[in-house]
């Protein structure tokens, strides 16, 4: 398997083939990812969506992807994604269409479906081993309601439903180790602020038959409180913390594909953010933060 | 043709076999669970070509149903009870998708308390979701709706998916002679599937099922779908009148048995109506003016078809397998919005529960119906509706009754 493709920044394709003028927030981490996804697959695509801030892309009579797109519910756009493919597949079987009619699948969602209702769905497609692309775009929240805590919410952080001076006490769990516990073909994290490692990844799932598991951290300036032209940056400052680790698995393996050897401390990242804000004034929470700060550095020492 | 032995349930499969049904969603769920057995044997066999796929519940199975008949191939499937609850977000979502496809339910009770044996609150906990209903009453009835259903389904004037309902038990595990149409026959009936414009391909994209801003095209949506559920009256009609000629049986929309001059009916669905006619038979040796009633269709509802019916007699006795708690019988009062204000209608319509969780109804009891329906109209007074229970049950009711009051009062007596 190589990455030949994708050397440089320059070798991405920049046709801007997804569409503007969606209702989507200014600064959103998720339509970052989606943009450059779609770069990538290209419009020979069909997109299943589970319901999310995504779902409001394509609103009647408007769409601004050029391929296809299905809305299902939240918790079953993997078993939308089964639906589809099976019937292309028996279609093609069949001599019902030609091979150039054939679409590459790809689930759309969110965390709140992914790491939580949607993952029976996600796990049964895994397991039977679906051809498909699954994209998560993770804002860390039930964003499209207004930011409530979900799965994917990391410790600490004020969301609408954890507004408490210690805010959210869950931790944040790894849905990639779920989902690479089902050895699907590819699994993947990204993020729009890395995009050569980012279309490096897409790229190669795309070499894969069986299901390709991506899920981005996407910044979410509504629900995490920053400025949106801060976007970009604080995706830089999670992988630069070491917050959100860029890794795939691959034939059994994980393999990280960008290692922050002098990492930052985690506060870059956090100080941005009003979720939390709650830390560091009036006064600073030290026990939270050593906290934090520790259970990222016990995962790098693992990886190191 | 061929006549043999089969369940419901082998009937169903049956069905979606002669419809050459391409692809197949399932999940297991008692009663119903020997359709998808006999189509995964026969799949896995090589008897009938298609593809099935075991989905993590009802929920993802009635999702990836409506995903594939929106991709563009025929689809076939078949759940119960809970299961048919499990899925029911889907049920209304698929439904607006407009994606045309045959969902066999086996009818079973819901919970609380659990149990597997049949009445109809399940079915009709979907009532309002897009689906269109066809009700059986014999398994041959299972077969021929299942051929009927995908017809009606794919209709150009419908393009709605349509549930083929069976009781469980009763029906599902019953064995009964049916006639098996030949494979060519079946297929020239069906006919071969048509996407139409509901279908996802590279040359021609698509967006399915979007998100609306606001009542008026959501209403737009609403309205389209309900008039393609009225749509579908004519259209069984044609459907079931070109079975007839191609097969020789007739199902029409609302079956009558010995109406004509009838002064009393019976009015139910499901295979307990077969039960009715016995009924019917033993009260006309009797000298009663009796006849039953029986919708096949429950949505579209074919009101015109049962005024038409009803025009003129003297009372009704609607007998639901259903309990719609805080009310009454479903049937009995759809049945009541049809009739309310059109001329020379019944005066009488009297309401009658049972066959509840797998009760039976007798015999006796149907001339119990009888004799309180026609001691109504004699009267003029329509009687409170009534939970139907024998002797038998009458005393293990109150025996349980002894019970929760001793748990209750710790043995204190009153």
């Amino acid at each position: 398997m190589s990455d030949q493709r994708f050397r440089h920044l320059k070798d991405i394709p920049s046709t801007h083939i997804f569409g503007s003028g969606t209702p989507a927030c200014a600064g959103c981490g998720g339509l970052e990812v989606i943009h450059q996804l779609y770069e990538v697959l290209g419009e020979k695509t069909v997109f299943i969506n589970a319901a999310g801030c995504m779902t409001l892309l394509s609103i009647y009579p408007f769409t601004p992807f050029r391929g296809s797109w299905l809305y299902t519910a939240m918790a079953s756009a993997p078993a939308g994604a089964q639906g589809v493919r099976d019937a292309l597949d028996i279609l093609l079987e069949q001599g019902r269409i030609e091979p150039s009619e054939n679409l590459t699948t790809v689930v759309l969602t969110g965390d709140g479906s992914a790491y939580g209702m949607g993952l029976s769905a996600t796990s049964g497609a895994i397991e039977r081993g679906l051809d498909f692309i699954y994209l998560c775009y993770d804002n860390e929240g039930y964003g499209n309601t207004g930011q409530q805590y979900s799965e994917a919410t990391p410790h600490g952080a004020k969301t609408s439903t954890s507004t408490g001076p210690r805010g959210y006490p869950g931790y944040k769990k790894s849905i990639f180790d779920i989902w690479i516990a089902g050895h699907p073909a590819y699994a993947a994290t990204v993020i729009g602020a890395e995009p050569l490692d980012l279309a490096r990844k897409i790229d190669k799932a795309m070499q894969f038959k069986g299901p390709k598991m991506i899920t981005a951290l996407s910044p979410c300036p509504t629900g995490w409180g920053f400025d949106p032209k801060e976007s970009v940056e604080i995706g830089e400052l999670a992988v630069k913390t070491g917050v959100w680790p860029l890794k795939e698995y691959v034939d059994g393996k994980v393999i990280h594909t960008k290692v922050p050897r002098k990492r930052l401390p985690v506060e870059e990242y956090l100080k941005r953010q009003g979720r939390f804000a709650h830390l560091f004034n009036p006064s600073r929470h030290e026990s939270t933060l050593n906290e934090i700060q520790q259970r990222i550095d016990r995962y790098w020492e693992q990886v190191e | 043709m061929k006549r043999i032995l089969l369940t419901g349930n082998g009937a169903a499969a049956w069905g979606a076999r002669l419809a050459c049904a391409d692809y197949v969603p399932a999940f297991p769920i008692t009663p119903q669970t020997e359709i998808i057995e006999t189509l995964a044997d026969w799949i896995d066999n090589g008897e009938m070509p298609g593809r099935l796929v075991t989905l993590d519940s009802e929920h993802s199975m009635i999702t990836a149903a409506g995903a594939a008949a929106a991709t563009g191939v025929r689809v076939f499937s078949a759940t119960s009870s809970q299961g048919l609850l499990y899925g029911m977000e889907m049920l209304y979502t698929v439904a607006g998708w407009r994606a045309p496809f045959v969902l066999v339910n086996v009818s079973r009770g819901l919970a609380s308390p659990i149990t597997l044996e049949p009445d109809h609150n399940d079915i009709l906990a979907a009532r309002d979701c897009g689906f269109l209903q066809i009700h059986c009453a014999t398994c041959q009835e299972v077969l021929d709706s299942v051929l009927i259903a995908y017809r009606l389904s794919e209709a150009s004037s419908v393009r709605l998916p349509v549930i083929v309902n069976l009781d469980g038990f009763y029906l599902s595990f019953t064995r009964e002679p049916v006639q098996i149409p030949d494979l060519k026959a079946a297929a020239a009936f069906v006919g071969a599937f048509d996407a139409e414009d509901i279908r996802f391909r590279a040359s021609a994209p698509t967006s399915q099922a979007m998100a609306v801003l606001g009542g008026s095209p959501y209403s737009y949506f609403r309205y389209e779908t309900h008039l393609a559920a009225l749509q579908a009256l004519d259209a069984y009609e044609t459907i079931a009148s070109e079975f007839e000629e191609k097969f020789g049986r007739n199902h029409p929309a609302v079956e009558t048995y010995r109406c004509d001059d009838a002064e009393m009916l019976f009015f139910m669905i499901g295979c307990f109506a077969t039960k009715a006619k016995v009924a019917v038979d033993r009260l006309r040796e009797a000298g009663w003016k009796i006849g039953l009633v029986r919708p096949r269709l429950i949505r579209p509802y074919p009101a015109e078809a049962i005024r038409t019916i009803l025009r003129g007699k003297h009372g009704v006795a609607v007998i639901d397998q259903n309990l719609s708690m805080g009310f009454g019988g479903v049937l009995h009062s759809e049945l009541a919005s049809a009739l309310y204000g059109q001329p020379d209608m019944p005066h009488i319509l009297a309401s009658f529960i049972g066959g509840l969780g797998g009760r039976d109804i007798s015999t006796e009891e149907f001339f119990e119906i009888a004799t309180t329906l026609k001691r109504a109209i004699v009267s003029g007074e329509t009687p409170a509706p009534r939970l139907l229970y024998t002797e038998d049950e009458l005393k293990q009711i109150e025996k349980l009754q002894l019970i929760a009051h001793v748990e209750r009062t710790g043995g204190e007596r009153e």
